[in-house]
């Protein structure tokens, strides 16, 4: 469906977009995980043809996005970062007047703006004025917005940034059943669990370029133990203390405020820290995520 | 963190700090909404310079082609560039702070609030008020200076008085604009409402406040607008200091009265409402 | 799922020049224009309206008592009021044609987002500039429309060719708006968007629209004469009495000229300006 194949964009002398290369096949779910600032977003953008690309060659179902923008567009559907909905008009005509961009009837319209306030869970707002809505359901609004045209691509950029936890649960099921329809999902996030939860192929991305590829799975297991064990002992004492852990686990993070002991059995790990006469403040095991397959690529965390 | 070296300072007590906040809170405000402005200096020096020299050209020698040919001895018998000059300048004074009372206030309540960083602060609702009042009015004077200036250079401020054109632009603008401050405090959407002020409040008064001609050439049904107007009052009073306009002694403390009570007035409710508003 | 109808045609491959920015489908963004003027409140659209009317009773009458009668285009002796009059319709339809194409496309594309969503529809560039010019002059015709009957009402209209105010209104317009839009595609903030205002002012005050344009020394004229507003204030002025010189050609012909570069360089800087 998608094909990028070195993209690139600068803006002036930096390079946002540094070089990236993917496929997306239909009905696949495809995410893009990396820290703010990496190029997410500015991918995303040149994919829908709304941001001229500096280099690389790119086809969506075929098509150029520069050269064949309305077409291109014609089938996807987007999410935008932040939520651009019309606020001169009101919730129900918002799903409507997007309708007419695509040249949609308006008799096609009317039934489908009733469907998509029904997906979104809207249907009682549908007279209301968009800045009555609340952040979650300007998102699910945005979300509807972008189905108006049945797209079988969904391009999704942090869907789910600043919402609650709850309201981030309500997204994910519907994005759930759009993948059951085969509507193939192309989804940004610097949230490890989003991505765990809704993509069966990942690229990580810092600083333009891609780090690693492969399922959530596959990464981890690449990339990192099976669990982790988190411990501290205070800021002073966390750098001093990692010599004398080094053959605890397979490898040791230090961070600021704490040690990341990379394991596969944590609980034996934490007794044999205790039993050379280190007492951590805290301590915690967990099963390792993508967060410490990016820590391990590049050194840093994803969200700052 | 850095290591704490033996010569670094230190911040006073938080008891000095609220002791100053008290007495000083405003001026604190008025510091940050100034270097605020930085970002327009631009556009203020470019709009404080060039303005009048439009204006002075367009309308005081233009417009006065044609107007010293037909009125004959002139109005108040000066030429028509005398006569109108100070009433632009008054005018400007007081469209910019109109401007300057209602985008900025909107901004720090709703669009980037700002106030709500002060506001946790010591500093008190009321003097993030008098700052923004404090700020805007240093602006104003710098404008009405250059103003008088360029008013100066075309030989259109006759009388020695008229450098006191430079605190009645100032007050004239503050007459109009910190009611209008205290309004945009009220709203808690801005629904096109600026606009409106401006086209259907700000416009009409500069076109009916005596700016171009004496108020009674205006049908005497119209003239309550300039009576009512805070615009025309600064006109009367800005003619007066420029080249010595007569008007009665009744007459000039009713147009000083009733500036100071509309700027009065308008401060008071304006303290009033960002104290509720930000909820202190 | 089914695929939705497609009755515009709009998924077919296309190879039409433009086919990148142009989706032929500007009358979608034209509907959306009047959903909102619907949903808007009246006062809003009307407001527009009374600028110029409030400048023709303070300058027009009330100055104009104390003027009496001026010379208008040919030489007639004409009324103050009828003199500045068709000039301040020539200045409203600039100023609206100048605010919708440079404030108000840089806000709804900054601030507003709106034609963030709006480009990520299968709508090009072009769709979206031609909607929105579109919009700018439908507002100035309602607002030509309107001056012009007040002109009617205050008996400052004495022959059927002022009725082609209306019109040349939109045409004024259209000239300016087509060079807005191309202008606002190299503004990238506030402060550069307020040089818009430093140049409208000047342009307006020194138009010739209060008085005649020979009072200024000849080079002033000179200068005057090279800016459009001038010429489309003579153009209205001439209209409004149906006194036509051979000059009425070249007000014309500057506008025609005007629209058609202002669309050329407006269509080129739509990529600039939209994509980012
Ligand atoms: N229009 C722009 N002009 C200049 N720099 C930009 C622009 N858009 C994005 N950038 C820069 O490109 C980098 C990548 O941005 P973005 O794609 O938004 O990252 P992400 O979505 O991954 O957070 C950032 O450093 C950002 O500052
Ligand atoms: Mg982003």
């Amino acid at each position: 469906m998608i094909s990028a194949e070195n993209l690139v964009k600068r803006y002036g002398g930096f390079a946002a977009v540094d070089g990236i290369s993917f496929e997306v096949a239909a009905g696949e779910s495809f995410g893009l995980l990396g820290p703010n600032g990496a190029g997410k977003s500015t991918t995303m953008r040149m994919i829908g043809g709304v941001t001229q690309r500096t280099s690389g060659r790119l086809t969506i179902m075929g098509l150029d996005p520069e050269r064949q923008g309305p077409e291109v567009r014609a089938h996807l559907g987007v999410v935008p970062q932040q939520d651009n909905l019309d606020e001169e008009l009101r919730v129900r005509d918002n799903l409507i007047v997007y309708g007419r961009y695509f040249g949609l009837p308006l008799a096609y319209l009317r039934q489908r703006a009733d469907e998509l306030l029904a997906f979104a869970q809207l249907e009682e707002k549908a007279a209301a004025k968009v800045d009555s809505l609340s952040g979650g359901m300007k998102r699910r609004l945005t979300i509807a917005r972008s189905l108006v045209n049945e797209p079988r691509i969904l391009l999704l950029d942090e869907p789910t940034t600043g919402l609650d936890p709850q309201a981030r649960h309500i997204l994910w099921d519907r994005l759930f059943r759009l993948k059951e329809q085969g509507v193939t999902l192309v989804v940004t996030t610097h949230y490890m669990d989003e991505a765990e939860q809704l993509c069966d192929r990942i690229i990580v991305v810092d600083k333009g370029r891609i780090m690693a590829e492969g399922s959530p799975a596959a990464l981890i297991r690449e990339h990192s133990s099976r669990e982790v064990l988190e411990v501290r002992f205070g800021a002073e004492r966390n750098a001093a203390v990692v010599r004398r852990l080094e053959d605890v686990g397979e490898r040791i993070e230090a961070l600021p405020d704490r040690l990341l002991v990379y394991t596969d059995d944590g609980e034996r790990s934490l007794e044999r820290i205790r039993a050379s006469g280190l007492h951590p403040l805290t301590s915690l095991v967990r099963r390792a995520s993508l967060e410490d397959v990016f820590l391990r690529l590049t050194g840093r965390s994803l969200v700052d | 963190m850095t290591e704490v070296g033996a010569g670094r300072l230190r911040a006073h007590g938080p008891e000095v700090s609220a002791a100053r906040a008290r007495r000083w809170g405003s001026f604190y405000f008025a510091e940050h909404q100034l270097r605020s402005m930085r970002a327009y200096l631009l556009t203020i020096v470019v709009t404080s310079v060039g303005n009048p020299l439009l204006y002075l050209f367009s309308m005081g020698i233009g417009l006065a082609a044609i107007v010293d040919r037909r009125v004959v001895g002139g109005f108040d018998g000066v030429g028509y560039l005398a006569y109108s000059a100070p009433a632009l300048l008054v005018s400007s004074a007081v469209m910019t702070c109109a401007i300057e009372m209602m985008f900025p206030v909107m901004d720090g309540f709703k669009w980037r609030r700002i106030y709500y960083g002060p506001h946790v602060t010591p500093l008190a609702p009321r003097q993030l008020a008098a700052g923004h009042i404090m700020a805007v009015g240093a602006r104003l004077a710098v404008q009405s200076a250059a103003f008088f200036l360029i008013m100066l250079a075309f030989g259109a401020a006759p009388a020695g008085s008229a450098w006191l054109l430079v605190p009645l632009g100032v007050a004239t603008g503050m007459a109009f604009g910190a009611p209008v401050m205290a309004y945009a405090a009220r709203l808690e959407k801005e629904n096109f409402q600026f606009s409106l002020i401006q086209r259907f409040v700000v416009m009409p008064l500069f076109l009916f406040s005596g700016t171009f001609y004496p108020l009674e050439t205006m049908p005497a049904a119209m003239q309550w607008i300039g009576w009512v107007s805070p615009l025309w009052h600064g006109n009367q009073l800005g003619r007066a200091v420029s080249y010595g306009l007569a008007e009665p002694p009744w007459l000039v403390a009713v147009h000083i009265a009733y500036l100071a009570l509309l700027g009065a007035v308008g401060i008071a409710w304006a303290g009033r409402n960002y104290t509720r508003r930000l909820g202190a | 799922m089914s695929a939705p109808p497609d009755d515009a045609g709009i998924l077919a491959a296309d190879t039409r020049p433009f086919s990148a920015v142009y989706a032929r489908n500007a009358r979608a963004v034209i509907w959306r224009g009047f959903r909102v003027i619907r949903s808007q409140n009246w006062i809003v659209l009307v407001s527009g309206f009374f600028e110029p009317v409030f400048y023709l009773l303070s300058m027009g009458v009330g100055l104009g008592s104390l003027v009496g009668e001026v010379e208008g285009p040919g030489g007639t002796p004409i009324s103050y009021a009828a003199y500045i009059a068709p000039a301040l319709l020539a200045v409203s339809a600039m100023n609206g044609a100048i605010y919708d194409s440079t404030w108000n496309v840089y806000f709804k594309m900054h601030f507003g987002k709106l034609y963030q969503g709006m480009l990520y529809t299968s709508l090009g560039p072009l769709d979206i500039a031609m909607g929105e010019i579109f919009m700018a002059l439908f507002r100035g015709l309602l607002y030509a429309v309107g001056f012009t009957g007040v002109m009617g009402i205050m008996g400052l209209i004495t022959t059927p060719w002022a009725l082609l105010l209306v019109p040349a209104s939109v045409m004024v317009a259209f000239g300016f708006a087509s060079f807005g839009m191309a202008v606002t595609s190299y503004m990238k903030t506030f402060q550069q968007m307020d040089l818009i205002t430093f140049v409208m002012l000047p342009i307006f005050l020194f138009s010739a629209t209060f008085y005649p344009l020979s009072v200024y020394p000849e080079p002033i004229q000179w200068v005057v004469q090279a800016f459009p507003l001038w010429h489309g204030v003579e153009l209205m002025r001439q209209i409004s009495i149906g006194a036509f010189t051979p000059a009425t050609w070249i007000h014309v012909g500057y506008y025609a000229a005007m629209i058609l570069v202002g669309v050329a360089f407006t269509t080129r800087r739509l990529r600039s300006l939209f994509l980012r």
